[in-house]
């Protein structure tokens, strides 16, 4: 009853996308459509959410009748990952993708009070067609839904390496930040569409490219800390497919953050925001497809299926394509802006776009590389993280010295000396290069220059709220303050963690004693344990260096349902620092330990979630002004 | 270029991931690599010794009329450690194994042989994975049976299990 429930809600949401287009888009209907724009959204973003409830619930009794259920689910599973279950499989997470596709739509007609009515309606349209594709994707091949006859008395269970509370909110997080790009999407084309490109676009897409920016940032930092314990391989980024398909609609994003700023302060850009405001929602589609076409190979891969990769790319071809030839034929009508001084902050962001999009650019020549050289010559090859670190890595610091001057810069033509205002961080720089020098001398280049960028950048991220009274400084500019902060932050981290982690391998018996950069580490004991799903031989590690002693219990665990073994790291977390633990297999008359400590790797995270903040503070201050203004024009 | 033709450049890009992802769904990726060099003689190459107690390994050691192994492995290699006491079963049996360290320390290589047992007669050093890309290996560990005059018989990707025994000693008693 309830699986119907929610197909009946998915099919009316379907109709309600397919009025809401014709609306938009068909001139003898759009009279009234601007009254019936609004409530439609709404009701369909009410019926997703329906139907999204419904397929929880199916999950959470683990009704195996269902045919997802029985494939993807087991009752001996945790509530947890019952509830998560949902979105840890293709059909589930499709599910989630639309819904969260038409929230989007509901929350831009709930919100949106800075464009006009027509062209509202207009990305309206724009974004129940982006809808109408996947809600008939989801009802003709793949159906979250569907009934199994007879029902089978027990599911089949979860991947086990999906089976942690990272997953819970992993996939839901870069979800909205994926699908909340589809509004910037939208408004452009719509503002393409009606010839409105102009700063009061910018101010109206703003707010929606932060918001999902945020959750992008979130997503992807929690996704590089949960691969990095969960793996057991003690990286943290892998320059996988999947990795990058998430990376690239941030970098997409953040490129287009910063354009927006030109666009809404000075008006220009105004070409160039349109087309990074298509393709920051062009690379979350063309990510999905990667992901779930298996068109690469990829560790990620949970839900591969070529049909629905041709379905998939059936709609980037339309929606996609529809757009950037919209933009081809229009942008030409597109008057420019403002013009510029080249030492200006339109100078800085200009310059700071490039380097994205040359980032960018190489992500994803790097990732698609594999497929072109196979079609082209049949030479099976693939791009690992010497090209990305190789070839990102330079313009990434580049990024980082324009980040110390860019900031200090006046709109439209920089006169006064900044050198002033440039030389603390410079000499922070500097100090930080000439004391890797002294006592790291065999650090590799790129570190090197990683960890003094970074230095400089803390007291550079900081500068634009030198001499100003902090209490009256906009939110906007600390957002920017301590987003920017973030950046050095993580810059620091993986500096750190490439030149100062050490390790050690060694298959050890009870009683060993081993030795890690500087902890002694003390292999107490090895026990068996049971979980609710899984049994597992667990070690008791006993690690100090000089003060009290860390207990770790890194596990080797054995699941029941599917039947599968995986290492379960376990961490130590100090001041500087992690020491990283896995166990493996019994070897003879030991067993496999691997120990890792890396400093200051958790500055990764931390630089991160500042980022992610800034854009929270930012956001705040957008939208508090926004309302300030509305109610003083009222 | 004129401007008008710079807008069209986007949808160009796309159109091209378009043609590149559907041919890929049309025509499916096959993970098994099969080595173009089976049944072809090895490249010719000469690696320094990786440790200093045993000589380092040239093409011309592998063609002295006698079926030998060649197992592509690594000191930071964690596979390589599961397939080491399957290595110390086939060389008590007599089969003759030879070693390439991939871009690997000498001091590494040394201690990994102490701790997981050492099977190899000889070990070259390919610290720039020059050998490794040219006997068409793609990582570590991988081994090769090669006959006796040097000719590639069979290239087995991954560690060494015990059920792929029975196979390399078959490889090696057709390639005598």
């Amino acid at each position: 009853m309830i699986a119907e429930a929610g197909l009946a809600a998915l099919w009316l949401a379907a109709a309600l996308a397919l009025l809401q287009l014709l609306l938009a888009f068909v001139p003898q209907l759009s009279g009234g459509g601007a009254h019936a724009a609004r409530p439609l959204a709404l009701a369909q973003g009410l019926l997703t959410l329906i139907a999204f409830a419904a397929l929880i619930a199916v999950f959470v009794r683990t009704d195996t009748s269902v045919a997802l259920v029985a494939a993807n689910s087991h009752s001996a599973k945790p509530l947890l990952y019952k509830f998560a279950g949902t979105w840890g499989n293709h059909e589930g997470s499709m599910l989630l993708w639309v819904t969260v596709l038409s929230l989007a739509g509901a929350s831009l007609a709930l919100f949106e009070r800075r464009v006009g009515t027509r062209m509202l309606v207009a990305s309206l349209g724009a974004q129940a067609a982006l809808g109408l594709g996947f809600y008939v994707f989801l009802l003709i091949a793949s159906n979250p839904f569907a009934r199994l006859d007879p029902a089978p008395a027990e599911g089949r269970g979860l991947n086990p390496l999906l089976q942690d509370p990272g997953l819970a909110f992993h996939p839901p997080t870069l979800y909205i930040g994926y699908v909340g790009l589809s509004v910037a999407f939208s408004l452009a084309v719509a503002a393409l569409l009606t010839e409105q490109v102009g700063p009061a676009l910018a101010r109206a897409m703003r707010p929606w490219v932060l918001g999902s920016w945020i959750f992008l940032t979130l997503g992807i930092t929690a996704g590089s800390y949960w691969a990095y314990y969960e793996l057991g391989w003690g990286g943290w980024w892998f320059w996988d497919p999947v990795e990058n398909a998430s990376l690239m609609p941030w970098l997409a994003a953040t490129a287009l953050l910063h354009s927006l700023n030109v666009l809404a302060a000075r008006g220009g850009l105004r070409t160039w925001t349109m087309m990074l405001a298509m393709v920051a929602f062009s690379m979350s589609m063309i990510g999905t497809f990667l992901v779930r076409s298996g068109v690469l190979t990829s560790v990620h891969a949970f839900a591969v299926d070529p049909t629905r990769g041709t379905f998939i790319l059936g709609l980037l071809a339309l929606y996609v394509g529809g757009a950037l030839a919209l933009f081809a034929f229009r942008a030409a009508r597109v008057r420019e802006g403002a013009r510029f001084a080249l030492v200006s902050r339109e100078g800085g962001l200009v310059l700071n776009n490039l380097l994205l999009s040359v980032i960018l650019g190489t992500v994803f020549i790097g990732t698609l590389y594999p497929l072109v050289a196979e079609g082209l010559t049949g030479e099976k090859l693939s791009v690992g993280p010497p090209y990305f670190n190789a070839v990102a890595g330079p313009v990434a610091l580049l990024l980082g010295l324009l980040l110390m001057v860019g900031p200090l810069l006046r709109w439209r033509r920089h006169a006064a000396p900044i050198a002033r205002w440039v030389t603390p961080s410079a000499l922070v720089a500097v100090t930080a290069l000439v004391i890797s020098l002294a006592f790291a001398p065999g650090m590799s280049i790129l570190s090197r220059l990683g960890l003094a960028v970074g230095a400089g950048l803390v007291p550079a991220s900081l500068m634009p709220l030198v001499g100003r009274s902090l209490r009256r400084t906009p939110l906007v500019t600390w957002g920017m303050a301590v987003a920017h902060l973030g950046v050095a932050v993580t810059l620091i981290g993986m500096a750190s963690d490439s030149a100062f982690t050490s390790e050690t391998l060694a298959v050890a018996k009870p009683g060993d004693q081993l030795r890690v950069g500087p902890w002694l580490v003390e292999f107490a004991s090895v026990d068996p344990v049971a979980g609710p799903n899984w049994t597992a031989i667990e070690a008791e590690l006993r690690a100090s260096r000089g003060g009290g002693v860390e207990v770790l219990h890194p596990q080797s665990r054995t699941f029941t349902a599917p039947p599968t073994e995986t290492n379960e790291s376990a961490i130590a977390t100090v001041w500087n620092g992690q020491l990283y633990t896995v166990l493996g297999r019994a070897r003879g008359d030991g067993w496999q330990l691997r120990l890792w400590w890396k400093p200051f790797v958790t500055l990764i995270w931390t630089g991160g979630a500042l980022i992610a903040l800034g854009g929270m503070l930012a956001l705040a201050g957008r939208l508090w002004r926004g309302r300030r203004r509305r109610e003083e024009e009222q | 270029m004129s401007r008008r033709l710079l807008l069209f450049v986007p949808l160009a890009l796309l159109l091209l991931f378009i043609g590149a992802g559907a041919w890929r769904l049309a025509t499916p990726n096959d993970n098994l690599i099969r080595s173009k060099l089976e049944g072809r003689p090895l490249p010719a190459f000469a690696l320094p010794p990786a440790v200093p107690a045993k000589p380092g390994l040239s093409s011309a050691d592998l063609a002295a009329g006698k079926p030998r192994l060649v197992n592509v492995f690594a000191s930071w290699c964690v596979p390589c450690i599961a397939e080491a006491p399957l290595l110390m079963r086939l060389k008590a049996e007599g089969v003759a194994i030879d070693g390439i360290a991939i871009r690997d320390r000498g001091e590494d290589v040394a201690a990994f042989l102490t701790r997981n047992g050492d099977p190899f007669e000889r070990i070259g050093s390919d610290p720039e994975s020059r050998v490794q890309i040219g006997l068409g290996s793609s990582g570590v560990p991988e081994t090769f049976v090669i006959d006796g005059r040097g000719i590639i018989r069979a290239q087995h990707i991954g560690p060494i299990g015990e059920t792929n025994l029975p196979a390399i000693r078959l490889a090696l008693a057709e390639a005598r």
